[in-house]
């Protein structure tokens, strides 16, 4: 076990360096899919070791234990800090954006002060491996690794494309790959020095991915991306002086769980010491709020999509932001009741329903996808505010089907540009007739992020009972508004892809791009197929070994009657329309033009205009610009979003000065 | 297992005739308000039978399937209430419907259908809110109404309670009145597309459906109709057998009420039905939901 979590850390490490030194495309492409390959087998050869370890998933209690070479770990993670600020301080002095590199400095300064200078701290097992890390290094390994196999082809084409930009391509599959191993070691570890360092990897990655291009927008956002990601890293900076200086410990989850032996406080001062745990919670939730693009902070993941399709859709599925995300699903349960949790949830709700708004007005593909992520991320943070078990299995199960839809959203919107040159959505009309593989992909990955029955619905059906039952009434309103503007951006969107289009174009789209985008086809259909046993054996077991004391509650928040039945629909959604289309293919029908008033030409894409010329006809999409535009909700949304924030640090810490008064 | 079967065969059976029947009452009661002697009640079936036999003309012809799932998930929402499930699947599966009508009349890339579409997202959009609402009303309710007992989504569970759900969700019923004006395409919400098809955009998002087609979506209709209609009658039911009576009377109430506000006023632009609409349900469903979410967690504190 131990040397499979090591060899998960290392091989991509190893992978980033061959592929950084190799100028040959082709030799390139093929050590990516080796990569990926590899990754993927080691991932299955860790789960089937876990699935040994842990008698099938059963066993409640999580395995513990220290990786072979723990000291060298443990000094490399100590020099990637200060190797990050080094390359952190370079390129914003190199840029010009001197302040950006202070944030840097002051967190990395703590982590060396207290490494090398702080008190001795109790030694523990540096890796913890249950069924959450199972779960996640599964989505990091299949999405993940797909992605980066998309990768290559998407930018070949891409660079055809964009001969202005300079051609990279060997940095950024070599960061694709060093993203991986971050977020390997960010999953398994317990450590928080350890989770500072791969946090702040994922950081500095996606900082160098949205920066690909180097044209004036991409710096500018990808600056904004790394100071935002930066500032939510402080939070950890906090977390790691509290366990050194006052518990005495590394260990993350004996910090948020109170599991102090040397509590260096007044003899028996537990108010103290809960009130200090308060605080690293709330510098935990602030960092994971960051990371996962909650107002305030969604600037920086719409900024993100300046850069090439695959950087986008690994920081929106895989990786990056579900680092947030974890984090939170496990700190949820000690934010059950707690101030610091009732703020989480707001900010989430609020971001759920604010970012749905603000998709509508969108018409360019990525944009509404950008948003779209921000929005159901806003769900599974409110989840994890929440804390009670069922919206854990909530949060998790959006989080495994978020993944995998979305991904598959962002592949084929790449693939569509390459082709035909435009990402817009009024650009896509009749998609399914002009490049019919590539608008079923985004057919099934649109149908899995909103359609009933599918995965995303049935979680956010799961939420919305958990909110209920934990008596939230605005968070309620937030989730049935939320869903209904969701609705709409969605269903305008398929519709467009739908219609009818005669001419069909060239498909550049390359064999490996498919294999990808297929690939994730079958993962989206399997795991809404087997949910009921992905529920049972897994998220079920993790959900029950999370319950603390004071969260007294049922572990499903789904029955599996309900799951059966749901079952039963994803059949209907698929199995009527076909058994519809072959009743409909004998039917006799003669072929009419549509109806406008008589000044048809002949066909349904001309018109005779007031002059008597022909005229292009094209029906648009509403997109209401003045009443959800981003000029005018964006900087509310960002203003409530910081006052749900504030509200949140200024309590805690008010409260830790004022020594629990408040 | 078998008495279900009967309730669904029994649903696809007789829904058609009633609501085809209440649409035949309806154009009779508008036509006598506007003292006009009216069609006889039977029309609608005559239509709907002359429509089928018509030539089947087609823009495109992908719509026939894409109307026929629509109405399989129309007919799906509906046995699904009437024998006793999640009424959250069931508004659920409603607007999966919704969504394959929104295909078939997309598929046909013209200009009037092109804003009957959108208009039609916009309705839905105003109506699905207050949907999930009522199903959210309704499981607070169940909770309410005994104490001790599991809430529940299931309609099986809610007609069995002892107090009528509409003690306790006077606001959700008002909210979910007015979106039936929506739903049932009403005057003034008749937007997307109007009973009448010489009064707004040429009958907007069934502009292109002919022949057997648009017959499809009539029935799927008055399937519809019949489902909300009974939605309306849960708020009433409890385990007192005369409520049936008086859910009844409710039903036949609310559903004269819409007909005297489609014959009373005049149609809305889309922006004010969204402002009117989203307005009403945060007003009446909003606290409402505030009030029994805070009433719950008293009577928890005092258990």
């Amino acid at each position: 076990m131990a040397s499979m979590v090591a060899c998960l850390i290392c091989v991509p490490l190893i992978f980033a360096g061959i592929i950084a030194c190799i100028s040959n495309d082709k030799v390139r492409g093929y050590v990516v899919y080796v990569g990926g390959v590899v990754i993927m087998g080691l991932v299955v050869a860790t789960v089937y070791k876990y699935a040994v370890a842990s008698s099938m998933f059963s066993k409640l209690e999580p395995i513990t234990f220290e990786l072979p070479y723990n000291e060298v770990f443990n000094m490399a993670t100590i020099a990637g800090d200060v190797i990050l600020m080094i390359v952190i301080v370079y390129l914003s002095f190199k840029w010009r954006k001197y302040w950006i590199s202070i944030f840097s400095i002051v967190q990395t300064g703590i982590v060396l002060w207290v490494e090398f200078m702080g008190p001795e701290v109790e030694e523990k097992a540096s890796i913890r491996f249950d069924n959450l890390t199972m779960i996640m290094i599964l989505i990091i390994g299949f999405v993940g690794c797909l992605i980066g196999i998309y990768a290559v082809g998407y930018l070949r084409g891409y660079h055809v494309h964009h001969k202005e930009y300079k051609d990279r391509r060997r940095f950024f599959l070599s960061m694709v790959f060093v993203f991986y191993a971050a977020m390997f070691g960010l999953v398994t570890t317990q450590n928080v020095m350890w989770l500072e360092c791969f946090w702040e990897v994922t950081s500095v990655c996606s900082f160098l991915l949205i920066g690909y291009t180097r044209t004036d927008e991409a710096i500018t956002n990808s600056f904004r991306a790394l100071w935002m990601n930066l500032v939510g890293g402080l939070g950890f900076a906090v977390v790691i002086l509290i366990g050194a200086y006052k518990f005495s410990t590394f260990d993350l989850f004996d910090i948020i769980s109170l599991n102090v032996a040397n509590f260096k406080g007044g003899q028996g001062d537990y108010i103290q010491l809960a009130l200090l745990q308060s605080v690293c919670l709330a510098m935990l939730a602030f960092a994971a709020i960051s990371k996962t693009a909650q107002f305030p902070f969604s600037k920086w993941l719409l900024g993100a999509m300046v850069a090439p399709t695959p950087s986008s859709a690994l920081l929106h599925s895989a990786t990056m932001v579900k680092a947030g995300v974890y984090l939170l699903i496990r700190i949820s349960p000690y934010l059950y009741g707690t101030y610091t949790g009732k703020m989480v949830y707001m900010v989430g709700g609020f971001t759920f329903f604010a970012a749905s708004f603000l998709a509508i007005s969108q018409s360019d593909g990525k944009k509404v996808l950008a948003y779209s992520t921000i929005s159901n991320l806003g769900l599974m943070v409110m989840c994890c505010g929440v804390g009670t078990e069922s919206s854990r299995w909530a949060a998790i199960f959006l989080m495994i089907f978020h993944a995998i839809s979305k991904s598959m959203c962002f592949q084929a919107v790449g693939a569509i540009e390459n082709t035909t040159g435009s990402r817009d959505i009024e650009d896509m009309q009749g998609l399914m007739k002009r490049l019919p593989k590539l608008g079923l992909i985004l057919l099934i990955g649109m149908s899995g992020m909103y359609l009933a029955p599918f995965g995303m619905l049935i979680s956010k059906w799961a939420a919305l009972k958990t909110v209920v039952d934990s008596s939230n009434a605005l968070l309620v309103i937030f989730i049935c508004f939320g869903s209904a503007s969701t609705m709409f951006y969605w269903t305008k969107w398929m519709s467009k892809i739908l219609g009818p289009q005669e001419q069909s174009q060239k498909d550049v789209t390359e064999k490996g791009e498919y294999i990808s985008m297929f690939c994730h086809a079958a993962m989206a259909l399997a795991s809404v197929l087997g949910m009921i046993i992905i529920s049972d054996k897994i998220v079920n077991k993790y959900v029950i070994s999370t319950i603390v004391s004071d969260s007294v509650e049922g572990a499903t928040a789904m029955s599996n009657s309900n799951l059966r039945m749901m079952l039963f629909m994803v059949l209907a959604v698929f199995v009527v329309p076909f058994i519809t289309y072959l009743m409909s293919k004998g039917v006799d029908s003669k072929k009419v033009t549509g109806y406008m008033n008589g000044i048809n030409v002949g066909d349904n894409k001309h018109f005779v205009d007031a002059f008597g010329e022909e005229k292009e006809l094209h029906v648009s999409n509403w997109y209401l610009e003045n009443m959800f535009g981003e000029k005018k909700l964006f900087t509310p949304s960002v203003i409530i979003g910081l006052v749900f924030i504030c509200a949140m640090l200024c309590t805690v810490i008010g409260n830790l000065i004022g020594g629990g008064v408040i | 297992m078998i008495r279900s079967m009967i309730i669904i065969i029994g649903f696809i059976v007789l829904a058609p005739f009633i609501g085809g029947l209440l649409e035949g009452i309806d154009r009779k009661i508008s036509a006598r308000m506007q003292r006009r002697v009216g069609p006889p009640i039977t029309q609608p079936f005559m239509d709907v039978a002359k429509l089928f036999n018509k030539e089947f003309l087609s823009v495109n012809k992908q719509q026939l399937f894409l109307l026929l799932a629509h109405l399989f998930f129309v007919v799906f929402a509906g046995s699904m209430f009437f024998i006793g499930s999640d009424l959250l699947m069931v508004f659920f599966s409603l607007s999966t419907a919704a969504m394959f009508m929104v295909m078939a009349a997309s598929s046909t890339h013209t200009p009037y259908t092109g804003v009957g579409t959108m208009r039609e997202l916009m309705q839905m959009m105003c109506c699905e809110p207050m949907e999930l609402l009522t199903a959210v009303g309704f499981y607070l309710a169940s909770g309410m109404a005994k104490t001790g007992i599991e809430k529940s989504f299931l309609v099986s569970d809610l007609i069995h309670s002892n107090v009528s759900a509409i003690m306790y969700l006077p606001g959700f019923f008002i909210g979910f009145v007015f979106i039936l004006t929506i739903k049932f395409r009403k005057s003034p919400f008749d937007l997307s597309t109007s009973h009448h098809a010489h009064q707004e955009v040429v009958k907007g998002i069934t502009a292109e459906f002919s022949g057997g087609a648009y017959a499809i979506t009539e029935i799927a209709e008055w399937y519809e109709e019949v489902m909300l209609l009974a939605v309306v009658g849960l708020f009433i039911v409890n385990s007192n057998p005369i409520s049936y009576l008086v859910a009844a009377l409710v039903v036949i109430f609310v559903y004269f009420l819409e007909i005297l506000i489609d014959n009373t006023s005049a149609r809305v632009k889309w922006d004010l039905m969204f402002k009117i609409t989203w307005g009403v349900i945060i007003v009446f469903g909003g606290i409402n939901l505030f009030l029994l979410e805070n009433v719950s967690s008293f009577m928890k504190f005092f258990q």
